[in-house]
């Protein structure tokens, strides 16, 4: 199944807590069900975005590493 | 998740307030209620004239500190005021100044940056913290 992506959060450069203060901001304006991309620089957002998708239910479908870039991939719940 | 974070913010320098922004942002993506109560020299960094200027850092910071600090900031890291508004965006925090500390500054509600909601004691406080952790900066 393709994943359709409706919007990408671009955090590179952003230090914590920015990358997971801009999804939680544009995860509110996405339609339940649907898919949110994030692009992010800072390491500490891989066990940040675990973290907050446990405690607020949007799901962590994805993840990636590329060249110290981190992808996440998120469905609003 | 329903009791809220409490902070406290004593010291006003810019370390202490972007470790409190930091933790107040963190808190208000996961939807964690967060009541910030300003005292004392916190309270003094949120005059609407000088909320954007250099606070200082912590003694212990020393020239090291200074510099560490003062390269995340040219890496583009967001100033805590910034921190704070975006945090305020996402809702459920609210941020009170310690009714004593403006008498002790002598403030009036006007001076303060519009980030500040409005004035209170230490009783209302309290009652607004309910049951959540309190946290002392």
């Amino acid at each position: 199944m393709t994943l359709q992506i409706v919007q990408t959060v671009d955090a590179r450069g952003l230090s914590c807590p920015m990358p997971i203060v801009r999804t939680a901001q544009v995860i509110k304006a996405v339609p339940s069900g649907q898919l949110v991309e994030v692009l992010a620089t800072d390491p500490g957002s891989v066990k940040d975005f675990a973290a907050w998708s446990r405690t607020t239910g949007n799901e962590l479908v994805e993840q990636s590493t590329d060249g110290g870039v981190y992808r996440f991939v998120l469905r609003r719940k | 998740m329903d009791q809220p974070l409490n902070l406290v913010l004593f010291s006003g320098t810019d370390d202490k307030l972007q470790a409190a922004a930091v933790l107040t942002a963190g808190a208000a993506a996961l939807g964690k209620p967060v009541n910030v109560f300003l005292q004392y020299w916190a309270l003094d960094a949120f005059r609407a004239e000088r909320i954007e200027c250099d606070h200082g850092l912590a003694p212990e910071a020393g020239d090291e500190g200074r510099m560490a600090v003062d390269r995340l900031r040219s890496a583009g890291q967001a100033s805590w005021s910034e921190t704070l508004r975006q945090a305020k965006e996402l809702g459920g925090v609210d941020i009170q100044a310690c009714s004593l500390s403006m008498d002790l500054l002598h403030l009036a509600p006007a001076d303060l940056d519009p980030l500040v909601d409005g004035v209170e004691g230490v009783t209302a406080f309290y009652l607004n913290a309910g049951e959540g952790q309190v946290v002392f900066i």
